[in-house]
């Protein structure tokens, strides 16, 4: 008698494509050329999260990345991450501001609820805002009832409205966690493009139950988190990659002959430090200053479905 | 349990017979691509969880398709710039959800060796009757859909019970890549008159390791594998030696890693006088067929053959 059941050995979604339904297999060798604003060859999008840490986190169903980790009350943490908000996040907003670089900074409600005048300072700037749910405890998981995933939605999109003066359609989950539902959730509350997913180089259409989402490409790999944080490199590793990424797309795009993307993460607690920021700009300007690079907002990025 | 596995004698690094490649190469270098499926929402098995966070953990998961949609295509270009072809360690559910990359593969002669079904069906507390399903399932999976005969094996992620080796040798595999004992390969102890080698393949330069455990920049790594080569080469001058780079294209196909990649590649092909490009399988047929007796006669000459087979040291079926 074994403990492993027949049912291990049966594999009801071997099939042609993903085990889900949310797109079919797509080699990108094979997909049609996109266009970018100006002939662009690379498009640089810069997504900046503006998170709130709760000092009170309940940790479920696991931590988020950057949560407070030592015993109540971890001020520690706390500080460092609200750091970011008060400090971090206007060091990189000067940096936009001389690179003339937009980006999309994506806002949680307690943020905006906390800190409207950080979102008007956003937008102020000319920078783009998507939805970030509601807090970085308030994470998305498939023990979530539909009401309170709805009300996550809701209240999030309420507040980043009260703060914007409009209902943002992007979105990116806190974590980039999702519950089974969470998309079609996500359709159904009028949202039109997510970045959670990062299963392509690429825009891709995402079927919910709800409708199509427009899944935006955000890499995992490259961010400030994954490079400076979680490997520990230092920041000079970090451009030296970001740089070979660019060479490497820029002469993709040429012999494919469709425009790539460079997508990057910068969390204002993270590349907002003095002894970091000067190392983002100088990393940014040399992706900016090739030949064909551009930076590029959301609506860039959606608008390379709607052909 | 057992304190040794006992699936092989110790055999020292020193004064071994000579194992010369053909055409008197030195070192025998093959490049293992990891062509695997990870399930959304798999099946729990009690010794290892898939994910780390409540299923969908979408962050891996789609990580891992990136691999399959982007990364694979931009690894296969760069191997085909330099004529490496690949030894695919499969996961053979790959045969059905991506026919478009295993065409790609066969278009280009690559190799096929089972990776198990998939890499989040671990084969911990299988029965005996449930690891020779998923050995059978591989083997007629591969040929029904390539018509190649899969000769070799690496268990899904890394999970093995006591009767896998024995399990490999009975049902006509040449080669395990499960064991990480040599940089030669090496006769495995199995039951009966079955031939098994251990093939070097390598937990150190596989990009897993480098980025997910020693967290590595894209061009440390590409001089790790430099300089990896160039001691198995030095090496290779008194007894061939075996190189493997295991690779992922959900990591190595990054645009931040594959330059340089691309470039450890291009440094390692360009010693072809000294170097066979192979895969693992025709490594394996040379072996067993020039260097597996001349093995076990220097195993026994330095009286270190050990009695029994793997978790079987007292021998007998």
């Amino acid at each position: 008698m074994s403990i492993l059941p027949d049912s291990y050995f049966t594999y009801a979604k071997r099939h042609a494509g993903p085990d889900h339904d949310h797109y079919p297999a797509s080699p990108i060798i094979d997909r049609t050329p996109i266009t970018l604003p100006g002939g662009a060859k690379l498009g640089l999008w810069v997504v900046v999260p503006l998170e709130f840490f709760p000092l009170n986190p309940s940790g479920q169903p696991f931590k988020a990345p950057g949560a407070m980790q030592t015993p109540y009350p971890d001020l520690r943490h706390y500080t460092t991450r609200d750091y970011g908000n008060r400090v971090g996040a206007y060091r990189l907003l000067t940096l936009f501001g001389k690179l003339g670089l937009r980006v999309t900074f994506a806002v949680q409600g307690a943020v905006a609820e906390r800190y409207p005048g950080l979102v008007r300072d956003v937008l102020s700037d000319g920078h783009d805002i998507c939805a970030h749910g509601w807090d970085a405890d308030s994470l998305h998981h498939s023990g979530l009832s539909a009401e309170v995933e709805d009300g996550y939605i809701t209240r999030t999109l309420d507040a980043v409205q009260t703060a914007c003066g409009y209902r943002p359609d992007g979105w990116l989950s806190p974590a980039r966690a999702e519950g089974f539902a969470t998309p079609a959730r996500l359709a159904a509350k009028g949202i039109s493009w997510f970045a959670d997913w990062a299963h392509d180089d690429l825009p891709t259409r995402f079927r919910t139950e709800a409708g199509e989402l427009a899944a935006l490409p955000l890499s995992n790999e490259l961010d400030d988190w994954q490079i400076l944080i979680n490997y520990t490199r230092p920041e000079h590793e970090w451009a030296t990659q970001v740089a070979d990424a660019a060479d490497w797309l820029l002469d993709e795009a040429g012999r494919f002959n469709s425009p790539r993307l460079l997508t990057l993460t910068v969390r204002p607690y993270v590349s907002g430090l003095p002894y970091r920021v000067k190392a983002l700009g100088d990393s940014l300007k040399d992706v900016l200053d090739r030949a064909g690079a551009t930076g590029v907002t959301p609506r860039d990025l959606t608008r390379t479905l709607s052909a | 349990m057992h304190s040794d596995p006992n699936l092989y004698d110790f055999w020292p690094y020193r004064d071994r017979p000579k194992i010369t490649w053909p055409g008197n190469k030195k070192v025998a270098f093959w490049v293992a691509p990891n062509i695997e499926f990870y399930e959304l929402d798999p099946p729990i098995n009690p010794s290892r969880k898939p994910w780390g966070r409540p299923h969908p953990d979408i962050v891996p998961y789609s990580a891992r398709d990136w691999g399959n949609r982007v990364g694979h295509w931009r690894l296969m270009e760069v191997m085909d710039e330099f004529n490496v072809r690949g030894s695919i360690s499969l996961s053979v559910a790959m045969l059905d959800h991506h026919p478009e990359i295993i065409r790609a593969c066969v278009d280009r002669d690559w190799e096929f060796f089972s990776h198990g079904i998939y890499n989040t069906r671990y084969s911990y507390n299988m029965t005996e009757a449930q690891e020779r399903a998923v050995l059978e399932d591989s083997i007629k999976s591969v040929m029904d859909a390539t018509g190649q005969r899969i000769r070799g094996y690496l268990a899904p992620a890394l999970t093995h019970t006591e009767r896998t080796l024995d399990l490999l040798a009975e049902y006509g595999f040449w080669y395990s890549c499960d064991l990480f004992q040599d940089d030669q390969p090496q006769p495995v102890k199995v039951k009966g008159d079955n031939r098994l080698i251990s093939m070097p393949y390598s937990l150190e330069v596989n990009d897993v390791i480098t980025y997910g455990i020693y967290h590595q920049s894209p061009r440390a790594y590409a001089d790790a594998l430099k300089r990896h080569f160039d001691q198995l080469l030095e090496e290779g001058a008194e007894t061939g030696t075996v190189m493997c780079i295991p690779l992922h294209a959900y990591l190595v196909g990054h645009p931040h890693r594959i330059g340089p990649f691309r470039e450890a590649l291009r440094y390692i092909t360009s010693h072809r006088d000294d170097v066979w490009v192979t895969t693992a399988k025709e490594i394996a047929e040379f072996y067993m067929a020039n260097h597996y007796d001349q093995t076990l006669a220097d195993i026994a000459r330095r009286g270190d053959a050990r009695p029994g087979t793997g978790f079987n040291p007292q021998g007998g079926l």
